[in-house]
């Protein structure tokens, strides 16, 4: 455990009643990253942050702030800030009384609250619109307020709670690309929470995807994306198509399947200790599939396979393609390639594919 | 044609609300105001002056009367919101689901007895051999009978008892609309409990203030029942007077120029204070 790490939690957990919310999560954040917990609706992620912020106290292990245990200091002391998913602006106050709210309860000084209030709106780039009020903003711009809001008191870490989940799509995308860059600007730690993928993998240095309570893993966006460790991660980050299969030979660190369908397929276990007989899931990402109409071209590839293109989801550069394999009667997604080879692809048409057998991950098929 | 149409059928719909305004309050009214400016000269003659109103200014008896009106509901006013305030918060901001609706219901439940059957409750609990000073004898703290009635801390238990509901149900409401991260908020930027109410609470919640203020403030300054019941014969409120005036001196022409001062100063304290708190009516109803 490195000491100089912003945010440390040791085993924390959260009960209700009869329900486990958060098991044991351990994890540092070291200054100056990016963190994103992501994971479904449910997993237990808006309760670790409200427990970081103090909103609720943790039924056991311990949080630590730049190596002070947190433990015992009210929400109103700990040196961490949050932006709230709906923002929480304070709509009886102007956006300068909003920024300033936090200056004001620590006692700093009329003059120097309006000077450092104007600072930090130009440098979200907002400056000038201290006297107006909250509504006259567009959302982007109160996103940058509530942001500006946190920033002001310098808090060790900054919590945002799905904060572009109310925006519109283009918006979000914007807004992703800004929160990197104000990250970095002002080189605080940010951790982040969202159920969408794309967000977590744009914009964070560490990512920890959470599920039932517990962090499946933490990783790089491309360590989770292509390593993925678990088939919640597996399936959660990034599209897949999933398998059930039987492995026939364990080799070493390649396995022969065999689907329920009867295709036998090569795979690599994802680190699972895998045996003869075991049964598993199977991941290959649309993008591992390579496609040809001519079956020579595919030849060479581990796994292959024909069928028919069952449609075609047009969407500029994330195409995809839907097709219906000849031997098992089952869909696959497979990615489209914007070549002109494939352009007058249409419903029906024959279709050969193939992926390679280290693209083709294998986990333990959980009991029951 | 059409919008021939729909204007008889705005006709008819405002037609029920127009005659209603008209003859229960528009009419009486005029009707009021024309009696209380007949200054009666003879048997069966009467002049018209301004000489009732100038009764009630010449009169101390009277103004004072009206002071001690005023400011005993101004201070029924500031009570029932001192303790309605924390009442409305917790229902609205600590409870939830069924504890919420039940506790709502509680302070709705005195309602559904009549004022005056409530106000008799009262009398029961503090008069002299009533259950209190049996109470605080039997525990030894007092040792003859007290008359806990007819002075004015009991006509200000009733009043703000009487008020307690009109205060409530405005702040719940308004207390229910604020969101419960805004709170969070205030708490999470480093505020304490004190300046998040100061700051966010009250400014969130004043609509609600106001108006439960303003019907408070009106129903006790017009209340007769309770200050008459808890108070007795000195209670010396103003509703009181009008009172005698009509059923007892048969001297409509005073009690009406009464009614109307109790209704231009009442408007002139309400006015006075919405521009002391810098509220205006608009904006408090409006929301």
């Amino acid at each position: 455990m490195p000491d100089n790490a912003d945010l440390e939690c040791r085993a924390i957990s959260k009960s209700f009643d009869d329900f486990q919310a958060v098991k044991e999560v351990s994890f540092d954040v070291p200054p100056g990253t990016f963190f994103s917990i992501l994971g479904p609706s449910g997993c237990g992620k808006t309760t670790l942050l409200r427990m970081i912020a103090g909103f609720q106290a943790p039924s056991g292990g311990d949080l630590l702030i730049k190596g002070k245990s947190m433990l015992n200091v009210p929400p109103n002391k700990r040196p961490v800030s949050m932006v709230f998913q709906h923002l929480a602006l304070f709509p009886m106050m102007s956006i300068g009384a909003n920024v300033g709210f936090g200056l004001r309860q620590r006692g700093v000084n009329k003059v120097d609250i309006k000077k450092q209030v104007e600072r930090v709106l130009e440098r979200v780039g907002l400056g000038g619109v201290a006297d107006r009020p909250v509504d006259s903003l567009s959302g982007g711009q109160k996103q940058r307020v509530a942001i500006a809001r946190c920033m002001v008191l310098e808090p060790d870490v900054l919590l945002l709670d799905e904060p572009l989940g109310a925006l519109d799509l283009k918006l979000r995308e914007h807004m992703k690309i800004e929160l990197k860059k104000l990250q970095s600007e002002f080189n605080t730690t940010f951790v982040y929470i969202t159920h969408d993928q794309s967000e977590a993998l744009v914009m964070s240095d560490q990512i920890a995807v959470m599920n039932h309570g517990v962090f499946e893993q933490v990783g790089t966006a491309r360590e989770l994306y292509y390593h993925p460790t678990t088939a919640f991660v597996a399936g959660f980050v990034g599209e897949a198509n999933k398998y059930q299969a039987k492995v026939q030979v364990a080799g070493a660190g390649s396995l022969q399947l065999l689907t329920r369908d009867g295709v036998a397929l090569q795979g690599v276990d994802a680190g699972e200790g895998l045996k003869e007989g075991d049964m598993t899931q199977v991941f290959v990402r649309p993008e591992a599939v390579r496609l040809s109409r001519r079956q020579e071209d595919i030849g060479n590839l581990g796994n292959t396979g024909n069928g028919t293109v069952e449609s075609v989801l047009f969407n500029g550069a994330n195409s995809q393609l839907i097709l219906r394999d000849s031997a098992t009667g089952s869909e696959m997604s497979v990615a489209l390639p914007q070549t002109s080879e494939f352009r007058d692809l249409s419903k029906g048409d024959p279709i050969f594919f193939g992926w390679e057998p280290d693209q083709t991950r294998c986990y333990r098929q959980a009991a029951g | 044609m059409a919008s021939d149409k729909s204007r008889l059928g705005l006709i008819l719909l405002m037609a029920p609300l127009a005659i209603w305004l008209m003859t229960l309050i528009v009419l009486p009214h005029v009707g009021m105001f024309l009696v209380s400016l007949q200054e009666k000269v003879g048997i069966r003659q009467y002049e018209t002056s301004l000489a009732n109103y100038a009764v009630f200014f010449n009169e101390p008896l009277y103004w004072n009367t009206f002071a001690r009106t005023a400011y005993m509901s101004i201070t029924a006013t500031v009570l029932t919101l001192l303790i309605g305030f924390p009442v409305a918060y917790y229902i609205a901001k600590l409870t939830r689901g069924r504890t919420k609706t039940t506790l709502f219901l509680m302070c709705l439940i005195p309602f559904w007895v009549s004022e005056l059957v409530r106000t008799f409750g009262w009398m029961i609990l503090l008069r002299e051999t009533g259950v209190l000073s049996s109470f605080l004898q039997y525990i030894g703290v007092l040792a003859g009978p007290v008359e806990f009635l007819y002075n004015d801390a009991a006509i200000m238990t009733g009043l703000v008892y009487t008020s307690m509901l009109f205060m409530v149900v405005p702040l719940v409401t308004t207390l229910d609309s604020l969101d419960d991260s805004l709170i969070e908020a205030g708490y999470d930027l480093g505020g304490s409990s004190f300046s998040i109410l100061r700051e966010i609470v009250i400014p969130h919640a004043m609509p609600g203030i106001v108006s439960g203020c303003i019907v408070v403030f009106m129903l006790s300054l017009g209340n007769y029942l309770t200050p008459i019941l808890l108070g007795g014969k000195d209670s010396l409120w103003f509703t009181g007077l009008i009172y005698d005036q009509f059923i007892t001196r048969f001297n409509w022409e005073l009690g009406s120029a009464f009614g109307f001062l109790l209704l231009g100063l009442s408007s002139l304290i309400v006015f006075l204070a919405l521009k002391l708190s810098g509220q205006s009516l608009g904006k408090t109803m409006g929301r």
